[in-house]
């Protein structure tokens, strides 16, 4: 193999005056901004969707049954798309120019992918409030609770506990999905990377440092996430849901 | 205090209440038993409105449970209920359990809510664990912790659905024990229970339900000397059998 090595790359000045290395860095930066800004809102906005779908309301169900079915099936660059370029065209004049020249690009891209998120956390917060007994419902109800304070005081508590494993991936794949917002503009790391290949065709040092990046994202997250289930596993409990009416 | 009146209830096409009548009056110890699927625990659940029911009425304390405009929660929380699978938090301690419907239902201060859940717990013998996770008690255990959750709202009533059939036959006791002392004080109960030792000990009256019907409704003295239907008596030499 005639590769050329070179590490030292990455301490050269770009054309920008910047060291490749900052490229990097700055990259990151926008992935972990653009993520967790996402994140958050797809926990948010799934939680209020997953119970949503799990109340008796016929009407709540069948508004967050569609929203998982369309954000859930249509593909997240399409989704991206639509928030940044058609749906500024449908708001009234002023609100779409302000939304395509003032909004940040990273506001846009947070709730593209957040909003594409939340649906798959809704699908999880509803299988694991769902995975409960009824019977947990029935005892909030008799003990006086209504009907929302039975889901803030046992079912969600529970709930959570049981789809922690589950958000974890969802949460460890966020920023392998935020690459995708490379294409409405954000510098984050995967388009650092292409530029960085056009310029130096360093393909091979570039790509072993990003996937050890993209890699070492994930895997924190997933640090963070196994810490917040030790901390809140239920002493004596080995599985959420009881049998029983 | 409970005045129960033609109520029949449908599952889709399927009936599973069917014009039942009855009530439970003050400091009387009701028992209702019946084959599985007669429909007990359905008319249990529709006393304190976990069941909506199409027709009929039910009447707790002067307070109609079908009107649109009863304050269920409000309602619900002055009747005790007790699940046959216990049904505590599994995520809080036994001492949270006792205390967070007095909270948040009845805005009780915490200190206030916690003692009063601690006399409640030493009552049911189990003050040495408040400390610790429904998890980590047995099923008898747990079932005691329900009953003083009940209670620590300070029921009116108090409804039992087989408090003691998931239990292993040598906690039943416990249970039964505590039950025994609560109607010894003059609560009333109704109770959907197969523990006949324990109905005539304390029952005032026995109902016997079978394809969702009140097929017999009578005295203890009465069920147990003659049962008047031929359901109930082959229903009773079974039961008595084990
Ligand atoms: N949610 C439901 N949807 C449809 N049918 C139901 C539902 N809940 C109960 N049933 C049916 O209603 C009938 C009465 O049920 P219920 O639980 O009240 O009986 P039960 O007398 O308490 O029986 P068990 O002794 O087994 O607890 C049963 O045939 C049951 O299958
Ligand atoms: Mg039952």
């Amino acid at each position: 193999m005639n590769y050329h090595w070179d590490w030292l790359f990455f301490f050269q000045e770009a054309d920008d005056g910047l060291k490749y290395y900052e490229w990097i860095i700055s990259g990151m930066g926008w992935t972990v901004a653009v993520s967790l800004g996402a994140l958050a809102v797809a926990l948010l906005l799934g939680s209020v969707l997953g119970v949503m779908r799990t109340t008796p309301s016929r009407l709540l169900v069948a508004i967050g049954d569609t929203y998982v079915d369309v954000f859930r099936n249509v593909p997240l660059i399409v989704q991206l798309f639509m928030w940044f370029f058609v749906i500024p065209e449908f708001l009234p004049e002023k609100l779409g120019l302000w939304v395509k020249q003032e909004l940040p690009y990273l506001v846009t891209a947070i709730i593209g992918l957040g909003l594409y998120t939340a649906a798959r956390i809704a699908e999880q917060v509803k299988s694991g409030i769902n995975a409960l007994a009824r019977g947990q419902r029935f005892a909030g109800l008799a003990l006086g609770f209504t009907e929302w304070q039975t889901y803030r005081y046992v079912r969600l508590p529970m709930a959570y506990r049981i789809v922690l494993p589950a958000i974890t991936s969802e949460a460890m794949n966020i920023f392998k999905n935020s690459a995708v917002t490379y294409a409405v503009g954000i510098l984050e790391l995967y388009f650092q990377y292409k530029q960085i290949i056009e310029k130096t065709s360093q393909v091979l040092e570039i790509t072993i440092v990003v996937t050890a990046i993209y890699f070492g994202l994930a895997f924190a997250m997933n640090r963070v996430l196994a810490f917040i289930e030790k901390r809140s596993a239920v002493p004596g409990l080995i599985t959420g849901g009881k049998g029983g009416h | 205090m409970i005045e129960i009146k033609n109520v029949s209830k449908w599952y889709g096409s399927f009936q599973v209440l069917t014009d039942c009548t009855t009530h439970v009056n003050k400091g009387e110890v009701v028992v209702v038993c019946g084959p599985s699927g007669s429909g007990k625990s359905t008319l249990i659940k529709c006393v304190n409105g976990l069941e909506p029911f199409q027709q009929g009425s039910i009447v707790v304390d002067g307070t109609a449970v079908e009107a649109p405009k009863t304050n269920l929660p409000k309602l619900r929380s002055r009747v005790g209920m007790v699940f046959q699978h216990f049904e505590l938090f599994p995520h809080m301690t036994i001492t949270d359990n006792l205390a967070i419907a007095q909270i948040k239902v009845l805005g009780r201060k915490r200190d206030e809510a916690i003692d009063k859940g601690m006399k409640l717990l030493d009552r049911v013998g189990l003050k040495a664990h408040a400390h610790k996770f429904p998890g980590q008690l047995s099923g008898g255990q747990q079932q005691r912790v329900a009953i003083a959750r009940a209670l620590a709202m300070d029921p009116i009533c108090m409804l039992f659905d087989e408090p003691t059939s998931a239990l292993d036959p040598e906690m039943i006791n416990e249970v039964l024990d505590v039950m025994v002392e609560l109607a010894r004080e003059g609560m009333t109960m109704m109770c959907v229970t197969h523990e006949m030792g324990f109905a005539r000990k304390v029952a005032h009256r026995v109902i016997f339900m079978d394809r969702g019907a009140i097929v017999e409704d009578a005295s203890k003295d009465d069920f147990f000397g003659q049962p008047r239907s031929e359901r109930a008596q082959t229903f009773l030499a079974k039961i008595l059998q084990h």
